[in-house]
């Protein structure tokens, strides 16, 4: 009953061809097929986002999507903020500014969340931002400083389109 | 933690949909829907649930009726794959602006923007907010299967323990909710934010000028399905000033009229008092701030 599929996915802009039992979540084939070990996986049931990436711009869980459903969305990950040579994204560097991470593990699944919800709200409160936030589990920070962070970067990303 | 192995099938329009779970239960498998599967994955990676054969709603999103927010002020229509985020970010009529208010307690984010109102009412857990909202506006879920289609009012819907009136072979096309409520509002507890509620409370007021003359009460968590206590409504039928004494005599007969189950982690009393607790707070807000005094 392995029922292989060929899929083609979306994935950072580019097109990658797999072949995938149904049963394999987006997660695990972004990071075993694919190799984009970027997104982490925690929990394995929509608990602790980690895993987070954007599907057609909507922060999701994917632990919480077969790979097979994902055909024909545009996938984004965290490998796709940074620049050449290891240039951090604004919000990749508001996140180091402000201690926004310790051990980083969540960090991946917090940065996707948070571009989702910019993108989304670009003049979210911080009352919003720290709703929003509360969707993913960080053991080190104590939250407060990715707050920090995502506010920094939407006051920085308001201020530069103003 | 990975989910068991299963067959996939998309269904490329509802009579798609409909065939492939006809045909593969007559070949003997097991099918399942899945939609935003914000549910149905978690069971499936605890094998709580082990579908043999998927089949997969996806494809429909393409069909505009499936994702139509089609709001008349005295009807409000969902088609079946309208996402909870969906229903949050709308400007629906006042009658329905309880629905937009009350999604910020389903889930988080990420799982309402790919979780579907029409999945959670067909998963059917007794604290879902969906669950309670259906029997507060009188939703009629309208699903199609191998007969034809039919409506399904909210009060013969829900079986308990996870279980519907929908049959498996059949698919749900589009939710109704046909009792608008202007003075509405729903309140939850769980221990973490976003978690599911151990109680959770919907309430609707009617209201002639200042005064209540009547209202609903659904409560979630207290039985294994949600329910109406008419004994709460039946304080708020012969009621008057919209204020915390009303409140409490109302929350007071919701407490007192149910059997909640009584868990060693959650006893049945501490249900009985968050149930108290949280009528109180949603008839609270569900009063306009126009009222005087009220809050």
């Amino acid at each position: 009953m392995n029922d292989p599929h060929l899929l083609t996915l979306h994935v950072n802009g580019e097109e990658h061809e797999v072949v995938v039992e149904p049963r394999r979540t987006l997660a695990d084939v972004l990071r075993h097929d694919l190799r984009l070990t970027g997104t982490h996986v925690g929990c394995e049931h929509g608990v602790c986002g980690a895993c987070t990436v954007l599907l057609d711009d909507a922060p999701t869980r994917a632990c919480l999507v077969f790979a097979v459903q994902a055909e024909g969305a545009d996938v984004r990950t965290v490998e796709s903020l940074g620049g050449e040579h290891g240039a951090l994204s604004d919000l990749q560097q508001a996140f180091s500014d402000h201690h926004g991470l310790q051990c980083g593990f969540c960090t991946p699944g917090f940065l996707m969340l948070a571009e989702g919800v910019l993108a989304e709200q670009p003049d979210a409160s911080r009352e919003d931002i720290r709703e929003a936030l509360s969707a993913n589990l960080c053991r080190c920070t104590g939250y407060q400083t990715i707050v920090d962070a995502v506010c920094a970067t939407a006051q920085a990303r308001r201020e530069a389109t103003a | 933690m990975k989910p068991a192995a299963f067959t996939y099938h998309r269904a490329h329009d509802l009579t798609d949909a409909v065939g492939l779970l006809t045909d593969l239960a007559a070949a003997g498998e097991d099918p399942k829907l899945i939609a935003g599967g914000q549910s149905l994955m978690p069971m499936m990676t605890f094998r709580l649930a082990r579908p043999s054969a998927l089949v997969d709603l996806g494809p429909l999103r393409r069909v505009p009726a499936m994702t139509a927010i089609a709001d008349d002020p005295e009807v409000l229509a969902l088609g079946a794959l309208v996402t909870h985020h969906a229903v949050e970010t709308a400007a629906l009529s006042p009658g329905f602006a309880v629905l937009s208010d009350a999604m910020r307690w389903v889930g988080h984010l990420p799982i309402r923007s790919r979780g579907t109102v029409a999945g959670s009412l067909v998963h059917g857990d007794a604290t879902a907010e969906w669950c309670l909202l259906a029997l507060l506006l009188d939703a009629v879920v309208v699903a199609e299967g191998p007969a034809g289609r039919r409506e399904i009012p909210a009060d013969e819907l829900f079986h308990g323990f996870y279980a519907t009136a929908v049959d498996p072979d059949e698919v749900v096309v589009e939710v109704r909710f046909t009792r608008p409520a202007p003075h509405a509002a729903l309140s939850e507890f769980a221990r973490r934010h976003g978690d599911f509620a151990i109680v959770d409370a919907a309430v609707a007021l009617e209201l002639d000028g200042d005064a209540v003359t009547g209202g609903r009460v659904v409560l979630g968590g207290v039985a294994p399905a949600p329910v109406r206590v008419a004994e709460a409504e039946a304080v708020l039928a012969g009621a008057g000033d919209p204020g915390d004494a009303l409140f409490a005599a109302v929350a007071d007969a919701a407490a007192t009229a149910i059997d909640p189950p009584d868990d060693p982690p959650v006893t049945a009393a501490y249900r009985r008092r968050l149930t108290r607790t949280l009528v109180a707070d949603a008839c609270r807000r569900a009063v306009p701030q126009t009222v005087g005094g009220a809050r």
